[in-house]
């Protein structure tokens, strides 16, 4: 049954609406950073009627938006790199070997999924303060109070676990006679058979570290330290910026989600779906 | 004198464990038990906490502003949780499919969801701006309806800061129904469609049924995750005004880190955590039944 030109254009409608809902406001707020003329505070124009970076340029130079976008991307970066590493290893152990202890492990590392960050928050504020054992330095207002807490996440231990254990044992066996060790099993099969969950817990681990306010907010109180999402509230709350250079701002803050997501979509498919089914 | 590998083999799997462990067990397990002791503490920061016993958790059953916050919860929570699964359950009906266009429409309506929540709440403070000239109030003027308070006013701060959840939420459960549609039998279509079903029963007899998995997981992951609802309030009205909007987060945020109230904070989060462990097992009872039938 071909649908008739209404139906057409009753679903052309429906999509035209989606995307006007879902869209429209991140729309607004790119044509109003681009806007030369100033706007006043909740007004967003559907066009740049005289179209200027001047508003970014001042936000990124003046209100230093670099410098934030900066913290985030320190944060993010060695974030996702450091928890996608301890997590494959960590994986491995799980999924390919057989030791006394491992379901016990892998039950404690998978219960601190039931854990929502936030309700720690208060013993972690606490322990952040804390001098390190060994060391002995606390970690409190420095990127490693930003990075460390997330480093251990179960979402990611899971997914690559249960990637890891699909891979034919053969392929490890052939690599064993071959001589090969452990390390060189693990980085050398097992990693690139794991791929496109790596991918998957890469994004998603980025999104989430992104996405982190409670905890950069409870790790560090110097200004010079924040992330960019941390700093737009205080950027509302304390300083009384132009409305065009605060939405160009935000528009700086949203652009490396939505890079990641767009460059990465495929991934990012398949881990939401892996983690909704099988979490 | 040699070492002989096959003696260190069992070590093998514990070194690969060994950072995770580390890490797991200084932020997460050392919290978990440290935010437990304090509950049972008037704790200091500097100088000698005191052993109250159950007083923190005995003050949590009386605490008015923690139960109007938890109130608040609820409601936050079961409307965010039906909405947001209704919503994109009908979202993806209309957006099932390989088509091309669908799927730009996919990826296009998928910002909210990949976008940092503080984000969006600046997004969502200049929408719903509380003056004639706010867009959302540009807009309701075009139908006669005058300048809303919105985050301002006590009685639709708590619906303003629920639509940018339902929002966010919309295109998350989306791709989770997506999936599921994908998944049920084609064959059950045309065994409808043999019957001569019209197209409203195939979609309660055939299609409902057949995402019973995806509505639950969608449920829940929005029950468990919006309890603990603490960014998308703080970064917004931070749970003002008058405390309309909020949550049982905010108030521990609150009790701890404005009135440095530790050992109360504690419990209270304690007692959050206790009940989303719950849940979280609930789910999976639902979910082992669901697969069984």
């Amino acid at each position: 049954m071909r649908p008739t030109f209404l139906q057409k254009l009753a679903r052309g409608a429906v999509y035209l609406l989606l995307v006007i809902v879902f869209c429209g406001p991140f729309w607004g707020i790119v044509a109003t950073a681009f806007d030369k003329n100033t706007v006043q505070p909740g007004q967003l124009v559907f066009w740049p009627s005289v179209p200027t970076l001047d508003h970014f340029i001042y936000g990124w130079v003046k209100v230093k938006a670099w410098l934030y976008l900066f913290n985030s991307l320190v944060v993010v970066i060695i974030g996702t790199f450091l928890q996608t590493l301890v997590s494959a290893l960590a994986a491995y152990a799980l999924a390919r070997k057989r030791f006394r202890g491992a379901a016990v492990v892998t039950l404690v590392i998978l219960s601190t999924m039931m854990l929502p960050d936030e309700v720690i928050s208060i013993p972690l504020y606490l322990i952040l303060h804390a001098k390190l054992p060994i060391i002995g330095v606390s970690i409190y207002n420095s990127y490693a109070a930003m990075i460390l807490p997330i480093v251990g996440w179960a979402f990611s231990v899971f997914i690559l676990t249960e990637f890891m254990r699909a891979v034919p044992r053969d392929l490890e066996d052939a690599a064993r006679v071959d001589g090969a060790g452990e390390l060189q099993i693990f980085w050398r099969v097992i990693l690139p058979l794991v791929k496109p969950a790596l991918g998957s817990t890469t994004i998603f681990g980025f999104l989430m570290i992104w996405d982190q306010y409670l905890l950069p907010l409870i790790a560090v109180d110097k200004r010079e330290l924040y992330t960019i999402p941390v700093v737009l509230r205080s950027l509302r709350v304390d300083e009384i910026l132009q409305q065009n250079i605060f939405i160009a701002v935000t528009v700086i803050a949203t652009v490396p989600c939505i890079i990641v997501y767009l460059l990465l979509q495929k991934q990012f498919n398949r881990g939401l779906i892996a983690g909704a089914v099988k979490g | 004198m040699s070492i002989d590998p096959r003696r260190w083999r069992w070590a093998a799997p514990w070194l690969f464990l060994a950072p995770a462990l580390v890490f797991f067990t200084w932020f997460k397990f050392v919290p978990i038990v440290k935010g437990l002791i304090m509950s049972f503490y008037k704790v200091k920061f500097s100088g000698q906490s005191q052993w109250v016993g159950f007083a923190n958790y005995e003050r949590a059953l009386s605490d008015a502003a923690l139960h109007a916050a938890a109130w608040n919860t609820l409601i936050y929570v079961i409307s965010t949780t039906i909405a947001g699964a209704l919503l994109a359950f009908a979202v993806a009906l209309v957006l099932e499919g390989q088509a091309l266009h669908v799927r730009i429409v996919r990826t296009a309506i998928f910002f909210p969801a990949v976008t940092s929540v503080a984000i969006l709440a600046e997004v969502w403070r200049i929408l719903f701006y509380p003056a004639a000239g706010g867009v959302v109030n540009s807009l309701l003027g075009l139908f006669g309806v005058g300048p809303q308070g919105f985050m301002s006013d006590p009685n639709q701060a708590l619906f303003v800061v629920i639509l940018l959840q339902i929002w966010k939420n919309i295109p998350y459960n989306m791709v989770i129904f997506i999936a599921g549609l994908a998944g049920i039998n084609r064959e059950l279509y045309d065994a409808a469609d043999v019957d001569g079903a019209s197209p409203l029963r195939k979609l309660w007899h055939v299609t409902v049924p057949g995402l019973a998995p995806a509505f639950s997981v969608v449920i829940m992951l929005s029950l468990i995750r919006g309890f603990r609802v603490f960014t998308e309030i703080y970064t917004t009205t931070g749970g003002g005004p008058a405390g309309a909007t909020e949550t049982i987060m905010t108030n521990i945020f609150k009790t701890g880190f404005d009135r440095l109230d530790y050992g109360y904070a504690a419990a209270v989060s304690f007692l959050l955590f206790a009940f989303t462990v719950i849940l979280t097992i609930a789910h999976v009872v639902v979910k082992n039944r669901l697969a069984r039938t």
